[in-house]
C-alpha cells in the first residue's frame, strides 16, 4: 500500500497558475549540490552565482535554499553567498560512507561549522545500523548534533542501503528522537537514491512526530530527482502527507544537481510558451 | 484558509493554536493521546490544484432506442438520464416494453445456433475485437461513465474501464479452452441469458456479465441500470464495430419493470443478476420455479479488520479505499471497521487526517477523488442513514476538506464511532461513503461479531503477522478476504458471496462454470 499511495500523488493534474507557482517553491527547496572529486573553487563559485540567481532572464525567480559541498569548500561558498539568504550547507561525519571512528567524524563536523556551515549534512553508520546497535546510532547522532551548534543537522539515512520500509521508519525515528533538525533520505551515492515511496515512510515519521509532540521536523529527499514533473509529484506528496506547512524550504528540501535546470526549462516555457535550448542554461 | 478545521470551528489559523499549545509541555502532548491531538496539520490552499477538468469529447445521442438484433430501435415511449454532478439531462433512454423485451429474447435464441456453432475459437476472435475496442476508445467510455454515474474521472479512467477490457481479454482466452475449465466433461452454453446489472460499476459489471457469458458460447439480452444506461449503448455501437453477429448481445433499457419482464420472460435459459438482496430474493425464487440456473451477486456489509500489530497507514489506505471508493458504492465495501481496542484512538485520529485529505466535487476534474452521488434517490438514503447513525446515538465525523458543489448530489465522505452491532448502520447496506467504527479486544470477538451479518460478501484482515492472516482468514464466512489490500479486482479472481450476498461466482476459471452445463 506504501507503494500504491505513493503512485497516487503522481495522479494529480498540476496545470498552469498553479504549476508556474508550484515550479517556484520547488526551486526554492533546492539543495544545489556539488559533491565530487574534482570539485574546486571556481565551479562552486559558478555554482552559487546559480543559486542566487537561477535564471538571469527571470529575475522574479526565489533564490535556491542553499549550496551544498563538501568541507574544503564551505568557505569559498560562504564568501560567495554572503548577504544572499542562501545558506551553505556540508555534508560531513565521513561522507558518503560514515565508516570512520567517531572522533574523526566529530571533527569533520566541528570544522565545517567553523569554516561556516549553516547546515550539516551527516551520514548515520548503517553498519552499526543494520548490524542491531541502534543506541550506538543513537548517540552518534546526539554528539554530533551538539558539535553542529547553531548550524541545522540533516541526518541521512542512506534508505538505498536500509532496503526495507520498516527499517527506513525505524531509522526515521531514531534519528528524529536523537535531535534531526531533518531527516534525508541518501548521499546520492548509493543507487536507489530517493523514491516516492521511502519519502512518503519519511514523511509519515515526521508526521507521527509532530502529532505527538508539536516539534516540526524537516525533510530532505536526494539523488534521482532531476525532472520538474517529480518535483511537482514530490510536492503533492508533502501537501497531502503533512499539509500547508511543510511547503516551505524551511521544512522541506531537494538535494539536487540537475533539477534546478530542468525546473528553469519548465518555468521559461510557462513564460514564453516555448522551451528554450539547453544550452541556454549554465551547467553550474 | 478557507476550510473549516474539526476541532477549530472557530476559524483561527491552527498554527496559531498549534504553536500555544506547544508551549504548555511536551510531555501534555503524550497525556493528550487517548484524546484530542493537540496539533493540527493544515490542508489547506497554500498550494493549490488549478480545476483540471477531462475534455476528451464525447457525442451523446439526444434519444437512444434499445439494441436488439444488432440494430438500434427506434424509442418510444422514454425517460431521461441525467448528470448526477450537475443535474442536467443527458439524453432520452427508450422504457423496455414486455414486447420489446420478448422481441430482444427472441433475437437472442435465433442468434444462439450459429453462436454456438461458429466454435470458441471463432467466438474468441470477436471478444479479443471487443477487447481492443474498448481500450481503443477507452477515454470516451470513461467520460461518458464519469457523466453518467458521478464517479470520479480517476476511477473511471484507471479502474472501471481498463478491467472492463481486461475481462473481454481475458474470457477471450477462455474461448477455446473450456474444456480444460470443466475437465472430463464437455461444456455447452447454457442458451439464452438475461441479465440485469447495477448501476455502481456499469460498464465493469457489463463485462463481468457478457464476457463470460459469449465466450461458452450463450447469447444475452443486458438490461443496465436505469440511472446508468450510457456506456451499455455506446458498448452496443462497439458490438456493431466490430461486426458482432446480430442477436448474439441485446441491450434493452429501462427500469425495474423492464428488468422484470425480462427475466420473468418464458425464454431464457439463465438469470444473471448483480444488485439489492431484496430484488435477488424474488429472482432466486423465479430461477427455482423455472428451474434454470441462476447467478447472484448482491449486497454486503464487509468488515475490515485491523489488528494492533498492523501496519496503521497501511490500514488506513485500505479503509480509505475500502469505504470512500467510487463514493462508497461498491457492493463489497468496506462498511464496518473493526479496530483492536488499543489502537483504535490513533486510528480514528489518522482517518481523520486521511478523510481531510480527500478531494470531493466535479467528478470530471483528474483531481477529484470522491464523486457525485449516483442518484437523487440513493443520496436521500444516505442521508437518511446518516439520521439515523446520530439518533442511535453513534457520533458523526465528516470530512471538512472541500466545499461541497452547490448542484448535483454530494455527500462529504465520513464515519461513525461509539456503534454497537445491534446498530441499523452496523447492519444495513448504506452504500455510500459511510462508514460504522467498532472495536474489539480478542481475535474471536472479532471474527464472531464480522460474521454476525446475514451477508457475506467479502472482508478486509490487517497485521503483520502472517499466521493470524490464515488463522482469520480461513474463520470468516465472505466470499473473498482481502489481507492487508482491499478492493482488488481481477479478471482471474473468481467473486463472489455466502449467504444473503448471493451465490455463483464471476471471474476466473470457476466464471465459466456460471456460463456452461455440463
Amino acid at each position: 500500500m506504501v507503494d500504491a499511495r505513493a503512485a497516487s500523488f503522481t495522479k494529480r493534474s498540476i496545470k498552469t497558475s498553479m504549476k508556474d507557482a508550484g515550479l517556484r517553491i520547488v526551486l526554492s527547496m533546492v539543495d544545489l549540490t556539488t559533491l565530487e572529486g574534482k570539485d574546486s573553487a571556481e565551479k562552486v563559485r559558478s555554482l552559487c552565482r546559480k543559486a542566487i540567481t537561477p535564471d538571469i532572464n527571470d529575475l522574479t525567480l526565489p533564490h535556491v535554499a542553499a549550496v551544498c559541498v563538501y568541507p574544503e569548500l564551505v568557505t569559498t561558498a560562504k564568501e560567495a553567498l554572503a548577504g544572499s539568504g542562501v545558506r551553505v550547507a556540508s555534508v560531513a561525519t565521513g561522507f558518503p560512507s560514515g565508516q570512520f571512528p567517531i572522533d574523526v567524524r566529530l571533527e569533520d563536523t566541528r570544522r565545517a561549522v567553523e569554516a561556516g556551515a549553516d547546515e550539516i549534512d551527516m551520514v548515520i553508520s548503517r553498519g552499526s545500523f543494520l548490524a542491531g546497535d541502534r543506541g550506538k546510532v543513537y548517540d552518534e547522532i546526539a554528539s554530533i548534533k551538539e558539535a553542529c551548534g547553531d548550524a541545522h543537522l540533516k541526518v541521512i539515512l542512506e534508505t538505498g542501503e536500509l532496503e526495507t520500509y520498516d527499517l527506513v521508519r525505524a531509522a526515521s525515528d531514531l534519528a528524529i528522537h536523537a535531535g534531526a533538525d531533518f531527516i534525508k533520505t541518501s548521499t546520492g551515492k548509493v543507487s536507489p537514491a530517493a523514491t516516492m515511496s521511502v519519502t512518503l515512510v519519511m514523511l509519515e515519521a515526521i508526521r507521527d512526530h509532530y502529532l505527538s509532540t508539536g516539534v516540526r521536523i524537516g525533510m530532505k529527499p536526494a539523488g534521482g530527482i532531476s525532472k520538474a514533473k517529480l518535483s511537482l509529484h514530490y510536492l503533492v506528496m508533502v501537501k497531502e502527507t503533512l499539509g500547508d506547512e511543510w511547503l516551505d524550504p524551511g521544512l522541506f528540501r531537494f538535494g539536487a544537481s540537475s533539477l534546478t535546470n530542468d525546473l528553469l526549462m519548465q518555468l521559461a516555457k510557462l513564460r514564453e510558451g516555448r522551451y528554450p535550448a539547453k544550452h541556454d542554461f549554465s551547467d553550474a | 484558509m478557507s476550510e473549516q478545521h474539526p476541532e477549530n470551528g472557530s476559524g483561527e489559523d491552527p498554527r496559531i493554536m498549534a504553536q500555544d499549545t506547544a508551549d504548555t509541555s511536551i510531555t501534555a502532548g503524550r497525556m493528550g493521546r487517548a484524546g484530542r491531538p493537540r496539533y493540527e496539520l493544515t490542508f489547506g490552499d497554500a498550494w493549490d490544484y488549478a480545476p483540471a477538468p477531462e475534455r476528451v469529447p464525447v457525442a451523446i445521442k439526444e434519444r437512444y432506442g434499445h439494441f436488439i438484433n444488432g440494430k438500434f430501435t427506434s424509442a418510444k415511449e422514454v425517460f431521461s438520464t441525467i448528470n448526477p454532478a450537475t443535474e442536467k439531462k443527458l439524453a432520452l433512454v427508450a422504457q423496455g416494453s414486455a414486447r420489446e423485451v420478448g422481441s430482444a429474447v427472441k433475437a437472442a435464441r435465433d442468434a444462439l445456433r450459429g453462436w454456438t456453432r461458429i466454435g470458441g475459437k471463432e467466438r474468441g476472435k470477436y471478444i479479443y475485437r471487443i477487447a481492443r475496442r474498448l481500450q481503443e476508445r477507452a477515454r470516451e467510455f470513461a467520460v461518458l461513465e464519469t457523466m453518467d454515474g458521478g464517479k470520479p474521472i480517476k476511477e473511471s479512467r484507471d479502474v472501471d474501464i481498463p478491467l472492463a477490457a481486461q475481462y473481454f481479454f481475458y474470457y477471450a482466452g477462455w474461448a477455446d479452452k473450456l474444456r480444460y475449465a470443466v475437465p472430463g466433461r464437455d461444456p455447452r452454453a447454457l442458451g439464452v441469458c438475461a441479465q440485469v446489472i447495477p448501476w455502481n460499476f456499469p460498464l465493469m459489471m457489463l463485462s463481468w456479465k457478457i464476457a463470460p457469458a459469449l465466450a461458452c458460447g450463450n447469447t444475452v439480452v443486458l438490461k443496465p441500470a436505469e440511472t446508468t444506461p450510457l456506456t451499455a449503448l455506446l458498448f452496443a455501437e462497439v458490438c456493431q464495430e466490430v461486426e458482432l453477429p446480430a442477436g448474439v448481445v441485446n441491450i434493452v433499457t429501462g427500469d425495474g419493470r423492464t428488468g422484470a419482464a425480462l427475466v420473468g420472460h418464458k425464454d431464457i435459459d439463465k438469470i444473471a443478476f448483480t444488485g439489492s438482496t431484496g430484488v435477488g430474493k424474488k429472482l432466486a425464487a423465479i430461477a427455482a420455479e423455472r428451474g434454470i440456473p441462476a447467478t447472484l451477486e448482491l449486497g454486503g456489509k464487509s468488515p475490515n479488520i485491523i489488528f494492533d500489530d498492523a501496519s496503521i497507514d497501511q490500514a488506513i489506505e485500505g479503509i480509505i479505499q475500502g469505504i470512500y471508493f467510487n463514493q462508497g458504492h461498491v457492493c463489497c465495501a468496506g462498511s464496518r471497521l473493526f479496530v483492536q481496542e488499543g489502537i483504535a484512538g490513533e486510528v480514528q485520529e489518522r482517518l481523520k487526517i486521511r478523510l481531510n485529505s480527500l478531494r470531493v466535487g466535479d467528478p470530471l476534474d483528474k483531481n477529484t477523488d470522491v464523486g457525485a452521488i449516483n442518484s437523487r434517490m440513493q443520496l436521500k438514503k444516505i442521508e437518511e442513514y446518516l439520521k439515523i447513525g446520530r439518533g442511535e446515538g453513534a457520533l458523526l465525523y465528516e470530512s471538512n476538506g472541500s466545499m461541497l458543489p452547490k448542484k448535483g448530489y454530494f455527500c462529504r465522505p465520513s464515519f461513525f464511532t461509539g456503534v454497537q452491532q445491534s446498530h441499523r448502520i452496523a447492519q444495513e447496506e448504506i452504500f455510500g461513503p459511510v462508514l460504522a467504527v467498532q472495536t474489539f479486544r480478542t481475535p474471536e470477538e472479532a471474527i464472531s461479531r464480522a460474521n454476525n451479518t446475514p451477508y457475506g460478501l467479502a472482508a478486509g484482515v490487517w497485521t503483520d503477522k502472517g499466521s493470524k492472516i490464515f488463522e482469520v482468514a480461513t474463520k470468516l464466512k465472505a466470499g473473498v478476504v482481502w489481507c492487508n489490500t482491499y478492493n482488488k479486482f481481477d479478471a482471474t479472481s473468481p467473486f463472489g458471496g455466502y449467504k444473503e450476498s448471493g451465490f455463483g461466482r464471476e471471474g476466473g476459471m470457476h466464471g465459466i462454470r456460471a456460463y456452461v452445463r455440463v
